[in-house]
């Protein structure tokens, strides 16, 4: 492994001056996919300012219903937290659908979040990657293989697909990050975080290096309490979404009065369907109307070589979900 | 202040109850601290990517995977290797149990595999859920199908599951037992 200096931060604000001096340096958090990164040479880090000792590890009660996840909360202890597990259901159904459970002892909310958005040309440095060499190209677009990649949202210089579980039910969720930067703290919605890879691909959010994710709220919504993420995968564990999705509803009087709807493993980002959202809203709760309004998602998808097989499949898992759903509020 | 690229920091080590201080540089895993700084070797080196579980160890009691954490970020915790299960020369209980199901062949992922479940066992009667527990909120009991996906992080090249899930189960149950009168699953 490449050398780097190193600092314990021992509180945001130095850690972010520290950031904000030295350019080229990243922050270390769990390191389950930083760390990985730099032994393969993939990220070439100056510096390494580790803020696991930082006090971000509490997740408390907002008014409303809803809840902050401090930033270094890691993964296992978000999907055991009884509020979690109770209110959000699809957060911690999210979490333990992903990686393993070492890796969840040691990862982070926010690391979480920001793991590089990647495939497996990213890490094969005889192969041309946009986003780890910006202007050499793209393998996986120029005959290599693209069974995992992006049909949605994607551009014609990267196709790698945001492989964070997490994320897409934060999505579906409406989450909000807070952020302690150079110029103070701010907050981002989950949805405006991440950036459509367009002709950047290596810069996957509108953060910039010195920006700290500082904690991660989630607004109250009653309906989340069912509400499901649902992940198909090549194994059966421990593997990265071919499709996922995340789902609550709320049905009355057998209509659609509620439903939120994300999707992973077809974007460079957590996808929420707001297409699929808008058609369902105010429909009978039926297989007929889930399909129709899992279609409008899917309509612009743009499959490759290799994943021709992903808008049915996320049509398929969208229905599913939902009709798991509407079983469980006994409300069909 | 930051310590340069190349220079070592003076770490404390605490491995199975003894405390060493260790110079290493900030890049030298949790991993190799172990097995090249202090000797001991029963932690595996496998894929040295977080993707087999062959480094296993326990952080505090929870289990992580030692090649994907930078030693010095565990100066001071207490961390327990497969060294360091034994009582006296007398086997764990999963040990034990992994001896009698044949819970391994080559036995190079066996290190990893037995520190999982030591942590896997703790964090199910911590009443944590998994991906295959149909209720979130739900605490559920230790069926084969909880016990494979709560050791899905470990591979085994030889594929003796079925003498790894044997041999947790077992234990799983006389745990059971001890804490809750004889109570059958």
């Amino acid at each position: 492994m490449r050398q780097f200096s190193y600092v314990a931060a021992a509180d945001a604000g130095s850690a972010v001056d520290l950031m904000t001096r030295t350019p080229g340096a990243r922050y270390l958090a769990g390191g389950t996919n930083l760390v990985d990164l730099i032994r393969e040479g993939v990220e070439q880090p100056v510096m390494l300012v580790d803020v696991t000792s930082l006090p971000l590890t509490g997740i408390e009660e907002l008014t409303g219903g809803g809840l902050r996840i401090g930033a270094l909360v890691r993964n296992s202890d978000l999907a055991a937290s009884p509020l979690v597990r109770t209110r959000f259901p699809v957060v911690a159904q999210a979490v333990l659908a992903g990686a393993s459970a070492q890796i969840r002892n040691m990862a982070t909310t926010g690391g979480n979040l920001l793991q590089r958005t990647r495939c497996g040309y990213f890490y094969d440095l005889a192969a041309a990657c946009n986003k780890r060499e910006p202007g050499t190209g793209c393998a996986a677009l120029g005959g290599g293989f693209n069974r995992m990649h992006a049909v949605l949202g994607a551009s014609d210089s990267c196709i790698a697909v945001h492989p964070s579980d997490l994320a897409v039910a934060l999505a579906a969720l409406d989450a909000v990050v807070e952020v302690a930067g150079p110029d103070g703290a701010r907050r981002i919605t989950l949805a405006d975080l991440y950036r459509s890879p367009a002709d950047a691909p290596d810069r996957e959010t509108v953060l910039q290096p010195a920006d700290l994710i500082t904690a991660v709220e989630i607004p109250g919504l009653p309906e989340a309490a069912n509400s499901q993420y649902r992940k198909v995968r090549d194994r059966a564990s421990y593997a990265f979404a071919l499709v996922s999705v995340a789902a609550v509803l709320r049905v009355e009087d057998g209509q659609v009065a509620c439903v939120r709807l994300a999707l992973g493993g077809v974007a460079p980002r957590p996808w929420r369907a707001h297409l699929t959202e808008r058609e369902l809203l105010g429909r009978p709760a039926t297989e007929d109307s889930f399909r129709a309004a899992a279609e409008a998602e899917l309509a612009p998808a743009t499959p490759r070589e290799h994943n021709a097989f992903k808008p049915e499949l996320a049509r398929r898992t969208i229905v599913a979900a939902l009709r798991r759903l509407t079983t469980q509020t006994g409300a069909s | 202040m930051p310590v340069p690229a190349g220079d070592t920091i003076d770490i404390v080590l605490v491995v199975n109850g003894t405390a060493r201080v260790l110079p290493v540089e900030a890049r030298v895993s949790l991993l190799d601290a172990l097995r090249e700084h202090t000797g001991l070797t029963g932690t595996k080196k496998g894929c040295n990517q977080g993707a087999c579980g062959a480094c296993t160890v326990l952080v505090d009691g929870r289990r992580m995977v030692s090649c994907l954490g930078l030693a010095v970020q565990y100066s001071g915790r207490e961390i327990t290797t497969i060294e360091g299960l034994s009582a006296g020369g007398t086997p764990h209980p999963l040990q034990a149990a992994f001896i009698r199901h044949d819970g391994f062949q080559c036995g190079y992922c066996t290190p990893g595999q037995i520190c999982s479940a030591v942590g896997m066992l703790a964090e199910h009667r911590a009443g944590s859920a998994s991906a295959v527990t149909a209720d979130a909120a739900a605490s559920p009991s230790l069926s084969d199908s909880e016990i494979r996906e709560r050791m899905s992080g470990n591979l085994c090249r030889c594929a003796a599951y079925n003498g790894i899930v044997d041999a947790i189960r077992e234990v799983a149950d006389s745990q059971v037992q001890r804490s809750d009168g004889p109570v059958r699953r």
